[in-house]
């Protein structure tokens, strides 16, 4: 019987024959924490009476959550990882190098056909670039990297092709959108998807990350795409490990196939409080804005900040509202000072933070006040998630965030194209 | 184990189990004073050790944070029933030791406020309220092993030992 991409992958990695249900014990090619979660798996490891990881080249630490520090109790966290990562000889991106997920994969870490943890939901991101990645606790996490390995229960696959051409306006994070409010949050619990079609191989590896990055939202283990050209291509401009493209037999066994015509989709937004809460933008437009927010592992990356700055190229973020732009690493930012999207961001009236989490889980940098909503590109809209309990968080793409921060309520971008 | 049932709706996500602003440590007592604040701010000063939550489906998704179960653990919750739990928790819960039961007849007819009576080991979950009695889905063999040394940690000790 044919066999799925993370059937393959997770067989390759546990050296026997798994099927979607098998439990495995399989090597991992790398593993990564953040400052939320590696504080806790050095106390796990420590517990453990581990000395040491089994191999420090399979390992990166990323402070990305709270950076720089916000406070005393995270500063303290903050230098147990760096001390940790210098005791074990760890790689460690310190504050302002970016966010984990964008990290692992440009630095070249992870390449197609790899087998990878991270002690942080959104792992999932780099199964764009054909990775089976998954986020897990910080007790795995250290159980990882004592023994370089990890048990899995082998997923059943949900296949998702999406159909026709993308039209204009309608980006990758309205297709993931569309499908997380199609199946709900729960939608993929247990599962991996596959991700297919014509959009998805038309659109660049980046804008394919904003797809895999949000697996996590309808509950999905690793959302995986096929490596085509442009994803070989883009892992040998960012790494020199050698891939192993992963892809699924043609008789493979799929619980669940969901097919999106994308030609008739109108931008999507997921409205407050859940992700799955999504809609048309012409179902909420004219909602107040006080706050955009355009960064993110999801949507952080040179080709969003390009979309968001093209839309406000000589006009200003409207003077009731606020819009926070935050990169997903310091190369995206460089390129962007390079190409001029940076000063154009900030002459529109953006404000610009150090590449990294802050804003998006609430840690700081653009918490917002009671009674205020907010537009974000991000991945997660849940109560509380930006740092207040009594604020609201609507979610899209970078050219609906745009938008809407230029007319200080929730537009539809394509008048803006 | 005894307590009380605090009921709590769907797609109770790790955001409202313990907020991330409250991750500046991984002192068990001092993230649980932070337990379900997002969702309830006042419940863990309402709830009492022993105590239960039931909720329904999809409870735990979202961050992968383990604080959400060791916050849990640590303000004295004795088990989580859920209709469903997301991925990532279920297995953060079994690795630090926090009891989840799985049981959609139980999460759906257990009441505010009723006492509860559970035994983890056969899986039973007792109403006293109602006098009704549910059985909770058993883990897998493998997990259940875990779950037997309390947790991961544990586990791989005596793994170790015995290897």
């Amino acid at each position: 019987m044919g066999k799925t991409i993370a059937e393959k992958i997770l067989s390759n990695h546990s050296g026997r024959d798994a099927k979607a249900g098998d439990i495995v014990i399989a090597d991992l090619d790398f593993m990564i924490g953040q400052d939320g979660t590696s504080g806790v798996a050095i106390d796990s490891f420590r517990k453990m009476n581990a000395k040491k990881v089994a191999d420090p080249s399979k390992i990166a630490i990323i402070i990305d959550h709270s950076s720089p520090s916000p406070n005393e109790g995270v500063s303290a966290i903050h230098k147990k990882i760096r001390e940790f990562t210098k005791e074990q000889g760890i790689k460690l991106y310190d504050i302002g190098c970016g966010v984990c997920h964008q990290l692992t994969p440009e630095q070249g870490h992870v390449v197609p056909g790899n087998l990878v943890i991270g002690a942080d939901s959104h792992t999932c991101t780099y199964g764009a670039i054909n990775v089976f990645s998954t986020g897990i606790g910080s007790t795995d996490l250290a159980a990882g990297m004592i023994s370089g390995k990890l048990w899995f229960k082998v997923p059943e696959t949900m296949k998702v092709v999406y159909k026709g051409k993308l039209p204009k306006g309608i980006y990758s994070k309205d297709l993931i959108l569309n499908l997380i409010g199609k199946i709900g949050a729960d939608g993929a619990t247990y599962l991996a998807l596959e991700l297919y079609g014509e959009a998805l191989d038309e659109m660049s590896v980046d804008a394919r990350f904003t797809i895999s990055n949000m697996a996590i939202e309808c509950g999905a283990k690793v959302g995986l795409m096929a490596a085509d050209k442009k994803v070989l291509d883009w892992v040998a401009k960012h790494s020199n490990k050698k891939p192993n493209p992963q892809t699924a037999d043609k008789d493979a066994t799929y619980k669940q196939v969901v097919e999106i015509d994308v030609t008739k989709l109108e931008p999507q937004i997921a409205k407050p409080h859940q992700v799955d809460n999504t809609c048309g933008v012409s179902e909420v437009a004219g909602t107040p804005i006080q706050q955009g927010l355009i960064g993110t592992c999801t949507n952080g990356r040179l080709e969003d900040f390009q979309i968001a700055a093209k839309i406000l190229k000589g006009k200003k973020v409207n003077k009731d509202c606020r819009l926070i732009v935050a990169p997903a690493s310091k190369d995206i930012m460089m390129e962007m000072i390079k190409d001029g999207t940076y000063q154009s961001l900030i002459e529109s009236g953006a404000v610009a933070v150090t590449p990294g989490c802050g804003p998006c889980v609430g840690t700081h940098n653009g918490v917002p006040s009671d009674g205020e909503n907010v537009i974000s590109t991000a991945n997660r809209n849940f109560l509380g998630r930006m740092g207040n309990r009594n604020a609201f968080i609507y979610l899209g793409s970078p050219a609906t965030v745009a938008a809407s921060v230029i007319e200080g309520k929730i537009a539809d971008p394509r008048k803006y194209l | 184990m005894k307590g009380k049932a605090w009921k709590f709706g769907n797609n109770i996500d790790t955001d409202l189990i313990i907020p991330a602003r409250y991750l500046n440590t991984s002192d068990p007592d001092e993230l649980a004073k932070y337990a379900m604040l997002d969702a309830d701010p006042e419940w863990v000063d309402k709830m009492k050790k022993g105590d239960f939550i039931v909720a329904g489906e999809n409870f735990g998704c979202g961050s992968s944070r383990e604080h959400a179960p060791i916050a849990l653990k640590a303000a004295g919750v004795s088990a989580v029933i859920a209709k469903s739990f997301a991925r990532i928790f279920y297995r953060n819960a079994i690795n630090i030791g926090l009891p989840i039961m799985e049981s959609p007849e139980a999460a759906e007819e257990i009441k505010e406020g009723d006492e509860v009576e559970v035994d983890i080991t056969s899986g039973t979950i007792k109403d006293l309220t109602t006098g009704q009695t549910y059985k909770a889905q058993p883990f897998p063999k493998f997990m259940q092993k875990i779950i037997d040394q309390g947790g991961l940690i544990n586990y791989l000790k005596a793994t170790l030992k015995t290897a």
